[in-house]
């Protein structure tokens, strides 16, 4: 039985029909061949979000990131006019890594007035310039505006860091993330800076993870046990439809019923949702900041009343969620191997008031590990499976739309780059 | 030793669950038996409220030391709520050896 409406076609999928409906291969979650075409086509020339503007709040905060699905790492730093840059995290004398703490391939993160190499003691304003090199004269016809770090293209989207790695890219991200970003352009992200950070080492493919919170079909199956046994007998009955689902060049969002601010009954939570006011969905009262009410018309795009959360799939592998009770949540996807990734999730809530926000907010950010505990458990199996290859394609429903335009896209993207790489014939010389 | 504000002196016996950081509580579930948890959640969530109210009368963040540890043993009582009113064991079920760390959390 329907409970929301689909569009006119009968289906969402059919309504984009570019998808197909057709059961679908998933050879490019099992193939390390595929996998560093997607290093190529992908990650080395999309733009990448690889952090908020709160991480370099200051003049000379800096933060690593390391990109081993474009083969290497960046650092950001606001410069000493306040902009945000990026830069390949090389020394220009011989290839040390320029910034890291101990352990070389870990992240960092700190303030500092300029770049030292360990190495040699080269040392690098905030925009990059080379500034110092020791015993200087040793060298050979050498101009020290030669060797600036080499800089990556940089770009802030709603306080979103985001870099791209193709220097020949024309793109503004905004322009990139197109109309779903458009959409969620004035929503407060900018007074959310409580931040929860988690970090997983998950053995699949990237994109069996995003698959997994792109779809709520399994909702009320794999989480059965969250509910109270009521409560979950008659969300498996009911099964999971969304609200609404858009589809805007690669990228992609779904919006969702759900939560519960107050619930209308009661029984239906557990004892220390009912204390704190507060659950899966987060503290059942909106923070009283501006920008919430109306909220960015592209959020909720179904205008209705049961809105809970509206999660859009930013590709390749940026996630965000923005939940009813007003915080938001972001998940990222970074390739380690065609068969592993590191899972990011951070909860940004408005700081709390007093120790009951505080409390109602921890409530939420340790519900969402139960959850993801649960998410993340199945995902290595499935990828073990799906690598026997006993069976090569499969078909997706209705409310798994994202699910197939992911993998469309993510072939789309380095079929486009083959095309692109297959030289042009040259007739021999005779 | 004293650790909890007077009025929470009937929760001293569980002081052990005043711990700073997400890993450490959650590694204390982990390791905890059933009883245990079911013991600290007995004597605590009907204190719940009451905590509430007296924390929320001071500044956040700049809480007594003692009102301090009061909030840690409360973000604890979070973390046990999950054994105790949802898993019946210490463990997300269908979990197995999946992991998902804390690696920044809010100063307080």
């Amino acid at each position: 039985m329907a409970h929301f409406a689909k569009p006119a076609e009968g289906s969402w999928t059919e309504h984009y029909p570019q998808l197909g409906t057709a059961p679908v291969n998933y050879e490019d979650s099992i193939s390390p061949e595929f996998y560093e075409l997607e290093r190529k086509a992908i990650f080395n020339k999309t733009w990448l979000n690889v952090g908020r503007v709160e991480q370099v709040s200051r003049t000379g905060s800096y933060f690593t990131k390391e990109l081993d699905c474009a083969g290497t790492s960046v650092v950001v730093v606001k410069d000493k006019d306040g902009e945000v840059r990026a830069f390949h995290n090389i020394c220009r004398h011989r290839g040390n890594k320029l910034v890291w703490n101990d352990f070389p391939r870990e992240e960092t993160s700190g303030t500092c007035r300029q770049f030292t190499c360990k190495y040699h003691g080269w040392r690098y304003d905030l925009d990059g310039a080379l500034n110092f090199v020791q015993q200087e004269s040793e060298f050979f016809d050498f101009d020290k505006a030669d060797y600036g770090l080499a800089s990556v293209q940089t770009e802030v989207w709603e306080g979103f860091i985001f870099v791209n790695l193709d220097p020949e890219n024309t793109t503004s991200v905004r322009d990139y993330l197109g109309g779903l970003g458009a959409g969620i352009e004035g929503y407060p992200f900018g007074e959310m800076t409580q931040v929860y950070k988690y970090r997983a080492n998950v053995g699949s493919n990237w994109k069996l993870f995003i698959d997994a919170f792109a779809e709520f079909y399994h909702a009320p199956v794999l989480h059965a046990k969250q509910a109270t046994d009521e409560e979950s007998r008659k969300l498996q009955g009911y099964g999971f439809e969304a609200l609404a689902y858009e589809i805007d060049g690669p990228h992609s969002m779904v919006s969702s019923w759900g939560g519960m601010a107050p619930p209308k009954d009661p029984s239906i939570v557990k004892p220390i949702e009912n204390v704190l006011r507060s659950g899966l969905f987060g503290p059942w009262d909106r923070p009283a900041i501006d920008g919430l009410d109306p909220l960015p018309e592209g959020l909720n795009p179904s205008r209705s009343p049961a809105w809970g959360i509206d999660s859009f799939v930013l590709f390749p592998n940026f996630m965000l969620l923005v939940w009813a009770p007003g915080w938001y949540l972001t998940y990222h996807y970074w390739p380690t191997s065609y068969n592993s990734h590191i899972f990011e999730a951070n909860l940004y809530f408005v700081p709390p008031k007093n120790a009951s926000e505080r409390l109602r907010q921890e409530l939420a950010a340790v519900t969402f590990k139960e959850y993801a505990l649960q998410d993340g458990n199945t995902l290595e199996a499935t990828q073990s499976m799906i690598e026997s290859r006993a069976v090569t394609d499969f078909p997706l429903g209705d409310q798994e739309i994202l699910l197939r335009h992911l993998h469309k896209t993510a072939r789309q993207y380095v079929a486009d780059f083959e095309q692109s790489e297959t030289p042009v014939e040259i007739s021999a010389a005779s | 030793m004293t650790t909890l504000p007077g009025e929470f002196a009937d929760l001293e016996p569980f002081a052990d669950w005043c711990l700073a950081s997400e890993a450490e509580r959650y590694a204390k579930r982990l390791s905890s038996s059933m009883d245990e948890m079911q013991a600290f959640y007995d004597a605590a969530f009907p204190r719940f409220a009451a905590g509430m109210a007296y924390l929320d009368e001071l500044e956040l963040n700049d809480l007594p030391e003692d009102a301090g540890q009061l909030l840690l043993l409360f973000y604890s009582l979070i973390n046990v709520s999950f054994p105790i009113e949802v898993w019946r064991q210490p463990r997300v079920p269908d979990s197995g050896a999946a992991a998902v760390d804390a690696v920044l959390e809010p100063a307080v």
